[in-house]
């Protein structure tokens, strides 16, 4: 446990160094931000519709019920900006491009064609590592920011047509406007990033680290995606702690 | 039995007292080899006796518990060595990226370095496959479309594209039918013929190896058992060489 936490530390420090040469792999870079654009875009919008939605469907007759069904938008808003959207979109790409990423390394490394990038001289961290890694930092924060869209139309949606919330569209979105802030977003955007370069280390350590053949890729994409979330959430938590005092000043102090 | 190569470029690989160990399991136990510039040599032995095991070692992708290896007498750790002489390997499976076309795998080593603008790496890509039987329609393949044999020429070619002084084959004809076998060891014999490079083949395949080896050596034990000539292999009173050379289905 703590050989593989030490593995993917200096994974990510050897990963960072090879940053300011990313533009050289830009082919690569582009191949796996397609990829992720191709493969989740559509998963995320079916899974952010329905975050809103749910977010909606419980909050809304409770708040309906007090008289403060016109909370309802920001309620739903910062719910998804700051909490589950980088949560389950950072889920969503761990099962999705990260499973991905660890069985495509996996393969590799089984085949022999990392020994043979080896063999090359070509550094299989900054030819295979790197643009996955940067991709997926720079696709997960734009998914967020997707996701939120969507997912305060699916919130509205629900609003507005479930007779116990009634609470009309141009409400929620007023309530939305006034409530949520900037900062909140960046909140969310902070976290995802975070989320992001996690997942993408995580699973490419996990696939460059696949022993015992072809059975071997499947174990590690199982433990590429656990791993994965077992990471996000603990994170979620120790960066929450850590961002809001910015966010909230009041809040500060307690656990 | 084809000649030596008399004016040869390949560079000198010794090999001293080199030791492995995984774990408890002692694979390499102080194996010493001398090859000459330019040979082809094979380098057989039974499955698990550490031939990967001592390949992975000159080409650096496994550093030794002891012992040393030397090229031309520098030592293969030794800083700079891979600016002085290029080596190049053949992995069992290939090891093609099969992400990539086999022109661009050919050429790998050659855009990723920027060592020639992409129209000469065209033209080398091109000249390469040629030279191992393929056309220039194969290069717009994927390794996934290629049949076994010609994975293994493509993975040739790409070697001979980094102009090395050292060819490694890890079992080249190992999941090959007999005749495809035997033109992967032909490749290997022109290839030797054309770079003039040092080729160390290992194999268990015993047609294979009397079939192009300059000098074979039998690894055996985590040691070197036996270096020498074919006829001088195939007449040797070793007893694990001759079970293992003479083995068929009929006796026994
Ligand atoms: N990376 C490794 N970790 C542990 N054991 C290994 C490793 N590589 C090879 N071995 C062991 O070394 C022995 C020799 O393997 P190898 O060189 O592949 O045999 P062969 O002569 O068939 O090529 C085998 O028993 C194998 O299990
Ligand atoms: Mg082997």
């Amino acid at each position: 446990m703590f050989r593989e936490l030490g593995k993917m530390v200096v994974l990510f420090g050897a990963t960072f160094r090879a940053l300011p040469r990313v533009l050289r792999y830009r082919r690569n870079l582009f191949e796996q931000l397609f990829e992720i654009g191709n493969s989740s875009l559509l998963m995320a919008c079916v899974l952010s519709l329905f975050i809103g939605g749910v977010l909606s469907l419980q909050a809304g007759p409770l708040l309906a019920q007090r008289g403060l069904g016109s909370m309802l938008g920001g309620l739903v808003g910062a719910s998804l900006a700051k909490e589950l959207g980088p949560v389950m979109m950072s889920i969503l790409i761990a099962g999705r491009i990260g499973s991905a990423m660890a069985a495509e390394l996996g393969s590799m490394r089984v085949y022999q064609e990392i020994d043979a990038l080896r063999t090359m001289n070509i550094n299989p961290i900054e030819y295979l590592v790197l643009p996955r890694v940067v991709a997926i930092s720079v696709a997960l924060p734009c998914l967020l920011v997707f996701s939120l869209l969507v997912g305060c139309a699916g919130g509205a949606f629900v609003a507005a047509f479930n007779p116990e919330v009634a609470v009309s569209s141009a409400a929620f979105f007023n309530n939305l406007r006034s409530t949520l802030e900037l900062r909140d977003i960046l909140h969310g955007l902070i976290k995802t990033f975070l989320f992001a370069v996690t997942v993408g280390v995580v699973c490419c350590n996990q696939g460059l680290d696949t022993l015992g053949g072809p059975r071997g890729i499947g174990r590690s994409v199982t433990k590429a995606v656990v791993n994965s979330i077992v990471f996000i959430l603990v994170l979620d938590y120790v960066i929450t702690r850590m961002l809001l005092p910015l966010t909230k000043a009041s809040m500060a102090g307690g656990f | 039995m084809t000649p030596v190569p008399s004016a040869a470029s390949g560079v000198a690989i010794r090999v001293c007292q080199l030791r492995k160990s995984f774990g408890s399991q002692v694979v390499l136990d102080g194996v010493d080899l001398d090859i000459r510039p330019g040979e082809i040599f094979v380098l057989m032995g039974p499955s698990g006796s550490g031939k990967s095991v001592l390949l992975r070692h000159l080409i650096g992708l496994e550093t030794p518990d002891s012992g040393e290896i030397l090229l031309n007498d520098t030592r293969l750790e030794d800083e700079g060595i891979r600016d002085r002489f290029r080596l190049a390997m053949v992995f069992q499976s290939g090891g093609l990226l099969n992400s990539l076309t086999v022109g661009q795998n050919v050429g790998l080593y050659l855009s990723e370095h920027r060592l020639k603008p992409p129209e000469e790496i065209e033209r080398i890509v091109q000249e390469k496959l040629a030279l191992v039987h393929l056309g220039p329609g194969d290069a717009l393949k994927y390794p996934a479309e290629l049949s076994g044999g010609m994975k293994k020429r493509v993975a040739i070619a790409r070697a001979l594209v980094m102009e090395p002084q050292v060819v490694l084959y890890d079992e080249p004809t190992s999941e090959l039918d007999p005749l495809v076998a035997v033109t992967v060891g032909r490749e290997i014999v022109r290839a030797n013929a054309v770079t003039r490079a040092t080729t160390l083949v290992v194999t268990h395949d015993r047609d294979l190896a009397f079939g192009i080896a300059h000098r074979i050596a039998f690894l055996g034990g985590g040691r070197i058992v036996e270096v020498g000539t074919p006829e001088a292999i195939r007449s040797h009173p070793d007893p694990l060489m001759r079970r293992f050379l003479s083995a068929d289905f009929t006796r026994d």
